[in-house]
């Protein structure tokens, strides 16, 4: 009892100092879970977030367009790597992870559950959805666990060319044919709100929030960083003639920030929920890729123990 | 869902950034054996010329300290300062020590 108290003390001084946790460390249950949760549903959104992408890889305008998002859509599998292999040093097996993305039981970011319905939504996805990742993301880069601050700096340091190749989409775009504006001015419409979702309920009802603030997983509260991506966003899209739709939103010179209009929290709740245009699809596919690999995860399992068989044959020969 | 026969084991994985550096631990990955995990570290771990050279090792057989034994192990060195060169006050005087 006494030695508990002493690891839950250790603990807290940890967190106090702003010292890392790691792997090994004594850390309370809820610690351990919350992480799980958030670390695994972080993977899932990475290779989730590849399909939207991926339904353009053969349609992208030029070769030098698909080489592009060829290598963002890998990044993405990349990243989804790195946190699952954090999320592993807590416990938890890829495959516990896996079926609870196939069956449903985790969720990943809702912002994949929309459709990329035009070239342009490659430039809005990279511009607005990875903008905002990047801005909830590198706060976690401080994050007081260990493993899950090192995998975020990676993913962080990738991330940037992300958003830039998408915003120069949207730049060329803003610049061609009235029709290729049009374009733009669509998909920022459409991806805008969902964007503003990104960053999660807002803080009255965000009910993780305060303890992973308390913990320093989260260092800044929803409606924050919501409200730095605004401010970051409103003057890239003034700067390429774009309209953010939104008829309420306005500079307020005395707090310096945008102030804008209500979201549409039903939508996000129906998204949430299963609801969303791709929900179905999205697993579908994920599930599908999963199965129809199986054959090649078993051929590999048993052409590495044929050769460990042999190896150790010979080694008893010899 | 289809389970895997096995499970393919976890991999560590070390990667030396450039000639004259030592190799650094940059995270994990799961290969069903030594050559797709060099592999596979290689996509995962460096595709922006991150590395000239990667090391994996199977995690399993990997022996580290744990942190029960901290103090056991990092303690006795607390009261050995004078193995810094701080500990040793000389006149100022002294030049390029």
């Amino acid at each position: 009892m006494t030695q508990q108290m002493d690891l839950n003390q250790r603990f807290e001084e940890y967190i106090a100092l702003d010292q890392k946790i790691e792997a090994k460390d004594w850390m309370p249950d809820a610690y351990r879970k919350t992480l799980i949760r958030q670390i695994s549903q972080h993977a899932h959104s990475e290779i989730i977030g590849m399909q939207p992408e991926g339904n353009w890889i053969t349609r992208a305008p030029s070769l030098k367009r698909k080489s592009i998002l060829l290598a963002k859509v890998q990044d993405e599998a990349g990243h989804g790597l790195y946190l699952y292999s954090a999320a592993e040093t807590l416990g938890i097996s890829r495959d516990e992870m896996l079926d609870a993305l196939h069956t449903g039981k985790a969720k990943y970011s809702s912002i994949f559950n929309y459709p990329t319905l035009t070239w342009a939504d490659m430039g809005s996805i990279g511009w607005l959805v990875d903008g905002a990742a990047i801005m909830n993301q590198v706060p976690l880069c401080k994050c007081s666990y260990g493993p899950y601050a090192r995998a975020m700096v990676r993913v962080c340091k990738e991330e940037s060319f992300h958003q830039r190749q998408g915003f120069q989409i949207m730049l060329n775009l803003s610049q061609g044919t009235s029709e290729q504006k049009d374009m733009a001015q669509d998909a920022l419409n459409r991806w805008w709100w969902p964007s503003l979702m990104m960053f999660g309920p807002s803080d009255a009802s965000s009910k993780h929030s305060k303890q992973s603030m308390r913990w320093k997983i989260k260092r800044f509260s929803n409606d924050e960083l919501r409200q730095r991506f605004v401010d970051m966003t409103v003057p890239q899209a003034e700067l390429i003639g774009l309209t953010i739709p939104d008829s309420d939103l306005k500079w307020n010179e005395e707090t310096g920030h945008y102030e804008f209009g209500p979201i549409d929290w039903s939508e996000f709740e129906q998204v949430v929920a299963g609801n969303g245009p791709c929900n179905r699809e999205r697993i579908e596919t994920r599930v599908a890729a999963h199965e129809n690999g199986a054959w090649v995860r078993d051929a590999a399992a048993a052409y590495a123990e044929k050769v460990a068989d042999r190896e150790s044959r010979q080694t008893s020969a010899a | 869902m289809s389970a895997s026969k096995t499970d393919w084991p976890l991999w560590e994985v070390f990667v030396r950034s450039r000639q004259g550096l030592s190799h650094k631990h940059v995270g994990s990955l799961h290969a069903a054996d030594s050559t797709m995990a060099i592999s596979n570290a290689r996509d995962v771990y460096t595709r922006r010329q991150e590395g000239t050279s990667i090391w994996v090792i199977k995690a399993e057989d990997i022996t580290a300290s744990t942190p029960s034994n901290k103090d056991v192990l990092f303690d006795p060195a607390n009261d050995k300062v004078y193995r810094h060169p701080t500990f040793y006050d000389l006149p100022d005087e002294l030049k390029n020590m």
